[in-house]
């Protein structure tokens, strides 16, 4: 019940039948994309996850891409098997996007994109969502914008007359600014009780710096105080634009159907020139840094880290064969089968690039009782060593590239699944045919591969720790 | 072939959104083991579970948290596969395994390529009767399950709250302990109560497999046959029934723990599903908190702005009565005294007056469109038969279906009027404290 408040884990909403409201499960350990800590990291997560997959028969998804005279990328899959239609669209408008000085601006357009219209009010929006049991959500991210719609097939008109009043036609009334305003700070006030997000905010400023990645994708308090209504709307007409976008559509709609609903909804949609944003490349700077946060905790929150790849780096399959059997494989990692199953010391601990348009992060997280903390960090420590120095043995590399391969046709058995990872690999420019290369890029690694990824993003000399804990009891010795 | 189909059966959701009827077949070992089989042939993919019928309603006096512990020890070996041997054969071939323990029952369940499906037979039949429980990981994971509660509990001021009202509601019922266990329980089970235990529940005629996906049902029974059949039946299990009192006026908990802002939680007690009156219950909790646009977020979050968020929860989906709650973080500089009187008047004016059609249609579509969407997941769909299973027969979606298509507006006031009261309810305020430092 309580996670349901917090965290914004399915797209779906929320409605109390079993199957989704199931509540206050003791899952022995979370399904892994949402098992990290902080929404903003949800984004990274859920990317790496995307791409974590196998295109095992490229056909099955028979997917459809078209680019329309305004320039707006259009992916279609088609599945009839179930009435249901997921729209999927990214807009390339995100965090690095903002001035430094409005920090929280791409969010906080995404939010109030449902709070108000010219044709309808904010009221009007929510229920006539709700009225069709679907959901419609924006929200922003470090590079871009998202805006999903899950509606049962015969409510699609309805759906998708929302979907576009929306995209097209936010009005940003300055009432709703203000409420938004107040609700946003208010839950990152709120969000200060979880040890996990004073671990990860800290985290990120520290890897991050003065990259807009470094900062929360809400902004503070103060920055966003600073945001009008101009700015909003600027930043709408600005990067909400067809040629700038990319529109993906899974489930049971024709080919002839998804061209109808275009020409109906998105056919005033004009593109515009959208002038590029150079945020410049991320240094990795070589220092070693400690944050304590003292609260009155009875476990120690631990991040330990570095900053790490871009999505479009040619080690990147690399880096993923590597991480699975670090900390990333689950309950096969090395990292849980130390820190959980053989010393006892966490529930969680897990490890992962996240995987930006940008240098994103490397990030081990674990949480355990505050006097634990210090024989955790020196075991994730050893561990890191370990693999930089030691070849993974043959069973690990083949373990972990028949998991990266094998777990394709999981990473796409839904239509909410397909609509979302057609976009990313469109974002991403991966191509239609990272399907069958997917396999290829996998098996390719081999393990002096693995160890010189690990060498080269793996910087244990030099991490950025942030302990969130009872100072006193945890003493830390780093 | 030993086992016999009971039935086969082609669900008809009569909601006329709801077209694609699936159809489940239902197998019965002599042993008792039930197992349902819903083929699914749109994505190549499977899901194999196991509900075993003990939750930690049936653990005994000062050993909660006992289901969870041994959930967490059958992923640590048989004398077949030793520890952690399980998850690794499952990932290895691109499958994802978990589990999970209620308070009425715990759930094991494998995800995999539908031409996997097959290894999950002999694993879970394995562990259902093989387990071995060894001393040493029985103490290492009691830590790792400590670890959890810490994370999980002791550290998130609103779960706290949330642990101290469902204690404070019940008074004999065990719904009233965690289903992770209290630590100072945890810190007195041994392998002897797990072993135990295991004994007692783990056994063919406690549990239900059900499997869904690209599957072939007459395959798949063919190997759950054979790797089943010589599993023992175990005791018959004898539960004693539900005897919580009834509550005689409010009851009120507060909590002062490090948080950033108050919270309130306030729990009714209610019936569970097939009861007549769950069904406006449901509805009641969809125009209470079914999305932006209900009663609770317009009024609390929207119009006063008194309140972050503000949402209810009912699930029927229990052996037992259980509770409504309803929850509102205040907003920062609100009192929760005027959160808590919003909520009060909510629940006022569900009492006197007469909600609209349209709400309750609204309510009635969610619920449709939920089912639907739900179907977009086999995981999900194989789920929701296991929930109907363990309260007595999966058929009785049909029951609940039905019975929600029914209700009016009046069974919503109605419903409001005999639970929504003084007397039934217990109120639970956090209180935020503080203490933080930061150094580098």
């Amino acid at each position: 019940m309580n996670s349901n408040l917090r965290t914004p884990q399915s797209l779906q909403k929320s409605v109390p039948f079993p199957a989704t409201g199931a509540q206050r499960r003791h899952v022995r350990k979370d399904t892994l994309p949402f098992s990290c800590p902080g929404s903003w990291l949800l984004h990274a997560v859920l990317l790496i996850f995307f791409f974590c997959i196998l295109l095992s028969d490229a056909d099955a998804l028979n997917v459809n891409r078209t680019v329309l005279p305004n320039g707006l990328t259009v992916l279609h899959s088609e599945n009839h098997s179930l009435p249901i239609v997921m729209l999927t669209l990214i807009v390339k408008g995100g965090q690095v996007h903002e001035p430094d000085a409005k920090a929280g601006l791409a969010n906080l357009t995404a939010e109030l994109l449902t709070e108000g219209t010219k044709n309808r009010t904010s009221r009007d929006i929510s229920e006539e969502i709700d009225f069709i049991g679907a959901s419609l959500d924006a929200s922003a991210g470090n590079d871009f914008t998202t805006i999903s719609l899950s509606v049962l097939k015969k409510d699609i008109q309805k759906g998708a007359e929302l979907f576009s009043d929306i995209l097209l036609n936010p009005t940003f009334p300055q009432v709703e600014i203000d409420r938004k305003k107040e609700l946003i700070s208010g839950s990152l006030k709120q969000r200060e009780e979880e040890p996990s997000f004073l671990a990860g905010r800290a985290f990120r400023q520290e890897v991050f710096g003065e990259h807009p990645y470094g900062r929360l994708p809400e902004g503070s308090p103060e920055s966003l105080r600073d945001i009008t209504q101009e700015d909003l709307a600027r930043f709408h007409k600005e990067y909400f634009r067809p040629n700038n976008s990319i529109l993906s559509v899974a489930g049971d709609l024709t080919n002839a159907e998804l061209q109808e609903l275009i020409q109906r909804y998105l056919d005033g949609w004009k593109k515009a020139d959208v002038s590029e944003r150079k945020t410049g490349r991320l240094k990795r700077e070589m220092i070693r840094k400690t944050i304590k946060i003292d609260k009155d905790l009875t476990q120690a929150n631990i991040i330990l880290g570095n900053l790490g790849i871009s999505r479009h780096d040619p080690d990147y399959y690399a880096v993923l064969v590597m991480n699975y059997i670090l900390g990333g494989g689950g309950f096969s990692s090395r990292l849980m089968s130390s820190v959980r199953d053989k010393m006892g010391l966490a529930y969680d601990v897990h490890s992962y690039f996240s995987a930006n348009n940008e240098e994103g992060a490397f990030q081990v997280g674990l949480q355990t009782k505050n006097e634990s903390a210090n024989t955790a960090i020196s075991e994730v420590l050893q561990q890191i060593e370990r693999i930089r120095k030691e070849e993974v043995s043959n069973e690990e590399i083949s373990e972990a590239k028949s998991y990266l391969t094998g777990s394709f046709p999981r990473r796409l058995d839904t239509s909410r699944k397909i609509a979302d990872f057609l976009a990313s690999v469109e974002f991403f420019h991966l191509g239609l045919d990272y399907a069958t290369k997917y396999p290829e890029y996998i098996n390719a690694v081999t393990k002096e591969d693995v160890r010189r990824v690990a060498k080269k993003y793996l910087t244990p000399e030099y991490y950025i720790l942030v302990v969130v804990a009872d100072q006193k009891k945890a003493e830390l010795k780093y | 072939m030993k086992y016999i189909k009971v039935i086969v059966l082609i669900l008809l959701l009569s909601f006329p959104a709801v077209p694609d009827a699936a159809e489940v077949k239902e197998y019965a070992l002599d042993n008792g083991l039930k197992v349902l089989i819903i083929e699914e042939h749109k994505a190549p993919v499977a899901t194999f579970q196991v509900w075993y019928r003990a939750g930690s309603r049936d653990e005994p006096a000062g050993k909660s948290g006992l289901s969870h512990l041994l959930e967490h020890m059958m992923f640590k070996g048989t004398a077949k596969y030793g520890p952690s041997v399980l998850s690794r054969i499952v990932q290895k071939n691109g499958g994802t395994n978990n589990a999970y323990t209620t308070k009425n029952y715990t759930v094991y369940f494998e995800l995999f390529s539908s031409d996997r499906i097959m290894l999950s037979v002999d694993l879970e039949a394995d562990r259902m009767h093989n387990l071995t429980l060894d001393p040493k990981e029985v103490l290492s994971e009691r830590d790792v399950v400590m670890e959890e509660r810490r994370l999980r509990y002791e550290d998130d001021p609103q779960r706290s709250l949330f642990e101290d009202v469902a204690a404070a509601a019940f008074k004999v019922h065990p719904y009233q302990r965690p289903v992770i266990g209290w630590m100072s329980d945890l810190k007195s089970i041994g392998r002897d109560d797990l072993c135990n235990y295991y004994k007692a529940y783990y056994a063919p005629n406690n549990a239900v497999i059900v499997a869904a996906g690209d599957i072939s049902s007459e395959a798949l029974m063919k190997e759950i046959s054979a790797h089943f059949d010589n599993i023992p039946e175990g005791p018959q299990i004898q539960r004693t029934a539900n005897s919580e009192p009834e509550q005689k006026g409010e009851k009120r908990i507060v909590l002062k723990k490090e948080a950033e802002l108050p919270y309130i939680l306030m729990a009714y007690h209610v019936p569970s599903f097939p009861h007549e009156d769950s069904y406006a219950l449901d509805v009641l909790n969809l125009l209470l908190a079914g999305g932006k646009s209900t009663r609770l977020y317009q009024s609390l979050v929207y119009d006063k702005k008194i309140a972050l968020n503000a949402s209810a929860d009912y699930s029927g989906f229990n052996n037992d009565p259980y509770l409504f709650f309803l929850y509102a973080t205040a907003a920062p500089g609100k009192d929760i005294a005027d959160v808590e009187s919003a909520l009060i008047a909510e629940i006022k004016s569900l009492q006197t007056e007469m909600p609209s059609d349209r709400e309750i249609r609204k309510a009635k579509n969610q619920i449709e469109a939920s089912f639907v969407m739900g179907q977009d997941s086999v995981y999900l769909q194989a789920m929701k038969y296991g929930m109907f299973e363990m309260l007595g027969d999966w058929r009785l979606i049909d029951t609940y279906l039905e019975g929600i298509r029914k209700v009016t507006p009046e069974d919503v006031v109605k419903a409001a009027r005999r639970y929504f009261n003084e007397e039934n309810k217990t109120t639970g305020i956090l209180i935020p404290v503080k203490k933080e430092k930061r150094e580098e």
